[in-house]
């Protein structure tokens, strides 16, 4: 069915279509019409889910927790401080090895108070096991929260995966949305170490230095699985639902001599910027890198790079400048742009990369070059 | 005797101090609730007594979880049996600190919303796992290793925090109390929504007191009328048996405060603060049950 909707709006959507058993959530602005959206279907039974309307991001995360063990689809929605609120459990959900899908509007933290877009809050989340995808349009929205449920749910994943976009300029923007029964390409969940009255197991107890590890290293060697996995399910969902996606989505990039490295909705305004360029006769192209965790292996070698950061990492910088450089050997001329919503036009970036230089450090609005 | 079942579901061999009570009362309680349980377990004693990797003494599922995060694991697993359609019991077995301190919002929050399920705290009045630590629940002089020269303040009343809830089933237990603790937990588990069930749980090496004293001990604050065994259904008070008598009669309660290590620095005074305490904490009881509050 071909709709309008906002990107909140395309979220709950697919949240619909997938029927989780539990869904747990706290307010929080710019996530809130999430939640608010899936309480309404809920309310008039077009959702079959156990709503649970907790008193906090914590206890969000540990309700789903419990309920993942128990062996339900599960799903919850945060941004900013509510995700640093759930923080502890977020460790504890991939931990559990819980397939917990979760929506994360992309918004700076505190103080002072901005609700705007930043990629801080979801990047702080960088080690705890999640995967993690950045979605760029509302239709993006809906189909990477609908394929959340399949990559987390797989049997050689079981991880929990966090779908990311950007405060207002995308959650509250309206744009067409394709939404449609997924059918069997998302099956009934099983997990296989769902609790079991008759086959008593206790999870999570004390656990000592001679075994620890092995629970980490299974972590991470399901994340390296997880390529595989996440490109099995994109490619299935283009053969049976037409829209194609992969670890970036990259915008003539082939003949490019200079690449513009973005996430979110500034990857959109990238592709904008490379047209604008095209123009002046630069030959330049945008990787708007999708997935996060598990990091991708980009394709840079030959080119200039540069990279925007809507994040920053004190005392070392841009956290995607950085795990390009350490991942591809680029040298980056890292551009710092976007911070709490700031405004970033293509003429902006068209300007970033008309001045790069490989390398260095650049705060938008701030100085001219560090 | 009502039968109780000679099945085990905490199994020999735990982690538990000598003379632990909370690990007989987790006995008595699996054995009341049966294997169509699920035990939730935050940070607290029972992390270490069901025992380490790859080994368990526990025989029904135990989900272990975050410090504060307990109540809301539970509202979790709870709303998951229901929409599976199962009747698992969902019980949370929570120490006081995890209780009465860092797990407060969760537990007010899983029971403001109507969660069905059964939150037991046992209460050894101190972060025991840790190496006892004041809590929350620690009374009025009792030394603890953050309260070296005796806690200032007095116990937090959790129980009237709970109450607030108005919950359709709230009890107090003790562990020198087994039967009346089953029982407790049986009815709670035959009632729809959330319930509460608060132990006072005597602990050797916080208390300092020898292990062999662990009953006594809890007789003693049952019988001082420190501690008073109720429960409260529906709203509808019942003072049980062992407290009633000790209402009409309390033992000194010298008696209990001198055994335990904790209370040597007790002063006069703070001992007359206790016992203007315990009889203020009798007296709402009573009025209550007699429906003059």
């Amino acid at each position: 069915m071909l709709t309008i909707a906002t990107g909140n709006k395309a979220v709950a959507a697919a949240v619909k279509a997938a029927k989780p058993g539990v869904i747990a959530a706290y307010p929080i602005t710019p996530q809130t019409e999430i939640v608010e959206q899936i309480a309404e279907y809920v309310t008039a039974g077009a959702l079959a889910s156990e709503y649970i309307p907790v008193e906090s991001e914590h206890s969000a995360m540990a309700a789903c927790i419990g309920a993942s063990a128990a062996g339900v689809r599960t799903f919850t929605a945060t941004s900013s401080h509510g995700l640093l609120y759930m923080h502890e459990m977020v460790h504890w959900a991939a931990g559990a090895r819980l397939p917990i899908v979760m929506a994360n509007v992309n918004r700076a933290l505190g103080p002072g108070w901005n609700v705007w877009a930043e990629h801080t809050d979801a990047f702080s989340q960088r080690d705890t096991g999640w995967l993690q995808v950045f979605v760029s349009t509302v239709q993006e929205a809906y189909d990477a929260t609908l394929m959340a449920f399949r990559i987390a749910e797989h049997e050689n994943v079981l991880l929990p995966v966090m779908v990311n976009l950007d405060g207002f300029t995308l959650s509250h923007i309206t744009q067409s949305l394709e939404a449609f029964d997924p059918g069997d390409f998302i099956p009934p969940v099983r997990i296989p170490h769902a609790i079991d009255v008759e086959n008593p197991c206790v999870y999570g107890p004390l656990t000592g230095p001679a075994d620890y590890f092995r629970f980490r290293w299974d972590i991470e060697r399901s994340m390296r699985d997880s390529v595989g996995v996440i490109a099995d399910v994109e490619r299935e969902f283009a053969e049976r639902f037409g829209r194609s996606y992969g670890p970036t989505e990259d915008y003539r990039c082939e003949d490019a001599e200079v690449v513009v490295v973005a996430m979110g909705t500034l990857g959109k305004e990238a592709e904008v910027a490379v047209d604008l360029l095209r123009q002046e006769g630069v030959a330049a192209g945008s990787m708007r890198l999708r997935w996060f965790r598990p990091f991708p292996k980009l394709d840079l070698a030959g080119r200039d790079v540069v990279v925007i950061d809507r994040d920053y990492s004190f005392g070392f910088g841009g956290v995607v400048a950085h795990s390009i450089r350490s991942t591809t050997g680029a040298e980056p001329y890292s551009v710092i742009a976007g911070l709490g919503g700031q405004e970033v036009t293509h003429e902006d970036i068209a300007g970033f990369v008309k001045t790069r230089q490989s390398g260095k450090e650049f705060w938008f609005g701030v100085n001219d070059r560090v | 005797m009502t039968a109780i079942p000679k099945e085990e579901y905490l199994l020999k061999c735990t982690s538990a101090c000598a003379g632990c009570s909370s690990s007989l009362c987790l006995r008595y309680i699996t054995k009341a609730a049966g294997p169509d349980t699920v035990l939730v377990v935050p940070a607290c004693c029972t992390s270490v007594i069901q025992g380490m990797y790859p080994n368990t003494a526990m025989d029904i599922p135990v989900y272990n979880i975050a410090f504060a995060a307990a109540a809301a694991c539970a509202s979790g697993l709870s709303n998951a049996f229901r929409a599976l359609r199962r009747e698992t019991n969902v019980i949370v077995y929570a120490g006081d600190g995890g209780t009465v301190d860092i797990g407060i919002q969760a537990l007010s929050g899983a029971f403001e919303r109507g969660t069905d399920f059964l939150y037991i705290c046992y209460d050894n009045e101190a972060y025991g796992n840790t190496g006892m630590q004041r809590s929350g629940a620690t009374p009025l002089g009792a030394r603890t290793t953050t309260t070296p020269g005796g806690k200032p303040t007095t116990k937090k009343d959790l129980d009237r925090i709970v109450e607030a809830h108005d919950p359709p089933y709230m009890a107090t237990a003790c562990s020198a109390y087994p039967l009346d603790l089953f029982k407790k937990v049986k009815k709670a588990l035959s009632i729809r929504g959330p319930k509460f069930i608060h132990i006072l749980a005597p602990c050797p090496p916080g208390w300092r007191y020898s292990a062999e004293k662990t009953i006594e001990m809890g007789k003693l604050a049952v019988k001082t009328g420190t501690w008073v065994l109720y429960e409260r259904e529906y709203g509808n008070l019942t003072i049980n048996g062992p407290s009633k008598a000790a209402i009409r009669k309390p033992a000194p309660l010298e008696d209990y405060i001198k055994g335990q290590g904790r209370f040597k620095g007790v002063t006069p005074a703070m001992l007359e603060q206790m016992r203007q305490q315990m009889q203020a904490n009798i007296t709402r009881l009573v009025r209550e049950e007699e429906g003059i509050c």
